[in-house]
Order: C-alpha cells, then structure tokens, then sequence
C-alpha cells in the first residue's frame, strides 16, 4: 500500500513544519519583534490620528506572531511533503534525506527568494494601503511564478542530462531558471512604497530578519524531515506490515 | 579512463523506487488544497480580499504577515 507511505509522509512533514516553525518563530520573536515595534514607533510618531486597538500589541507579537508562523509552517511542511512523494525518486539518484534538503533549499529560493527578491517583505508604515490588492496580487503572482520556473527547470534538467551529464545538465537549467526569473523581473512592475524619512538601516534589518525567519524555516524542515522520511523510506516494507498488524490487532 | 571508475560500492546508497502518482494525487487533492487554505488565512484574508468581515484575523495575524513576507497593509 503506497498511499499509506504517503500518509506517512504527509504527516510527518507537517509536523517537521511544526518542528521549523518553532525554531522560525524564535528567529521572528528575538531578531523581527524589536523591528517591527520601532516600524510601529515610527508610523505613530507620523501619524495624527490614533487608530483603535483591535487586538494589543503583546497579542500580536507573542500569540498571534506564533499563530501565523506556526500554520505557516504546518500548511509548508504538508505542501512540500507532498512534493517529496513526487520528487523521491524521479529528480535524480538521491536519497530521503538528500531530496528533502534539495528539496527544502529549492522551496526556498523559487517559493521565497525569487518573490522577496522583487517584492520585499515590509515592516509597519511601509506600504499604501490602498495598493493592497495590487501589491498582493503582484506577491502571490511572483510566488507562483517562481515554483513553476523551478519545477521547469528541473524538467529541463532531467532531459538534458542524458546528453550533457548530470554536471553541465544542472547548470543549464539553473542558468535557465535565473534568465526567466530575471526577464520576470524586468516585466513585472515595481513597487516602492517607503516614505521618504523611513530608517535605512531599520528596513534593511526588517528584511534581514524575514529573510532569517525563512531561511532557519527551510533548514530545519528539510533536515528534520529528510530524517523523518528516511525511516519511512527506507523501511516502506516492514512499516507495511507494521501497519497490516496494527489494523487486525 | 581513469574517470570511468566507478564509486566505491561502501558509499553507495540506492535510490528510493517512485511513489506510484496514482498513491499520490488524493493526498495531494485532498491535503493540497487543505493547507492552500490554511495559507491564505495566514498570507491573505481581511488583507486583499476578505471571506469574513472586520478586521480581527488581520490584526491577529499582523506580525506574522509582516514577518513572513506578505504583504500586509
């Protein structure tokens, strides 16, 4: 029964992304918090008008900041599992665990680099709201655009690799992924949005910090789950009859 | 010639054998679209478009937002 092999690994990727949205939402409390509370600092200090509180600031940064990035990671970990099953196997000769980190850094770079790259992430007072629709739209469009270049591109590697080797196969279709992501770039518009008295320094370090909070995201998932996945991976038959004994018992 | 020698038998590890598509597409249907939805409460909802009025999700959700990249406000 292949599909509980799936299952299995469906489940233990959500909670590897369980696992490295844990470890993600230290990197968000201790390096992102503080620049989020001057970002709000600054917006205060600029604007007139006091807006009503819906939800206090202790919430967001502490409850709500682990609620966002913890479903983040288990909604990821589920996705890129799911990817795992189909990549295992077909990407080239590589075990679990060398698919799940190839796998984690791919997801990485195509599903967050390539977009933040375009469109960075942005602390409090940046950005007009009524641009909302567009910026998101922009956002998810360049996101998407990304995972389809990189699955793309690993086609393209997989049929050149028969004539170039796997080597110079490699480096063609990451070359080509780079040249589509930069004509992307050229086409899509640009958005700027920050004031023109908003802290250099205190943007650069906001990015950073997300750039940090995804960066330890997909290091400890594809780690935690290659490790995962190797053990379901490499014993597919006796956790088969494992299962078969658990239902009749 | 000499690069026609092949890897040391020791190291070698094999490679995992395909999950069949078949075992995977109603995972994927079903899980997929699960967690897609997941994502958008997280990424989207009461940003771009709203499914439920007021703002609550939004502010509950307003540093992870920030801090994961999508856009907020």
């Amino acid at each position: 029964m292949n599909s509980l092999t799936v299952r299995a690994l469906l489940v233990r990727g959500m909670l590897a992304g369980l696992a490295a949205g844990a470890l993600a939402l230290l990197v968000a409390y201790v390096l992102g918090e503080p620049r989020i509370d001057a970002a709000i600092a600054f917006e205060e200090a600029h604007s007139h008008e006091h807006e009503m509180e819906v939800v206090s600031r202790g919430l967001q940064s502490t409850a709500g900041l682990a609620t966002g990035v913890l479903v983040y990671g288990v909604a990821l970990g589920g996705i890129a599992a799911l990817a795992f099953c189909f990549a295992l196997g077909r990407i080239g000769r590589f075990g679990a665990r060398a698919t799940a980190l190839l796998l984690s850094g791919a997801a990485l770079v195509a599903g967050y680099v390539v977009p933040f790259l375009k469109y960075p992430a942005n602390p409090p007072s940046v950005g007009d709201p009524d641009t909302i629709g567009k910026r998101t739209a922009l956002y998810f469009l360049m996101m998407l655009l990304g995972l389809l270049l990189a699955v793309a591109a690993t086609i393209l590697g997989r049929r050149l690799a028969p004539k170039l080797g796997n080597w110079y196969a490699t480096v063609a279709a990451v070359a080509a992924f780079a040249v589509a992501v930069g004509l992307a770039y050229a086409f899509l518009p640009a958005v700027n949005e920050v004031p023109a008295d908003f802290s250099a320094t205190l943007l650069w370090q906001f990015r950073l910090s997300a750039l940090a909070v995804q960066l330890v995201l997909w290091a400890a998932f594809g780690l935690v789950f290659g490790h995962l996945a190797e053990r379901v991976v490499t014993a597919r038959p006796a956790a088969e009859r494992a299962e078969a004994v658990s239902v009749a018992s | 010639m000499a690069s026609s020698i092949a890897p040391p038998a020791a190291g070698a590890t094999t490679t995992p054998a395909p999950l069949p598509l078949k075992a995977i597409a109603p995972w994927a249907l079903f899980a997929g679209v699960l967690m897609l939805i997941l994502l958008y409460f997280v990424g989207a909802e009461q940003g771009a478009t709203s499914l439920l009025s007021g703002s609550d999700v939004h502010e509950w959700l307003h540093d992870g937002r920030h801090l994961l990249g999508f856009p907020c406000h």
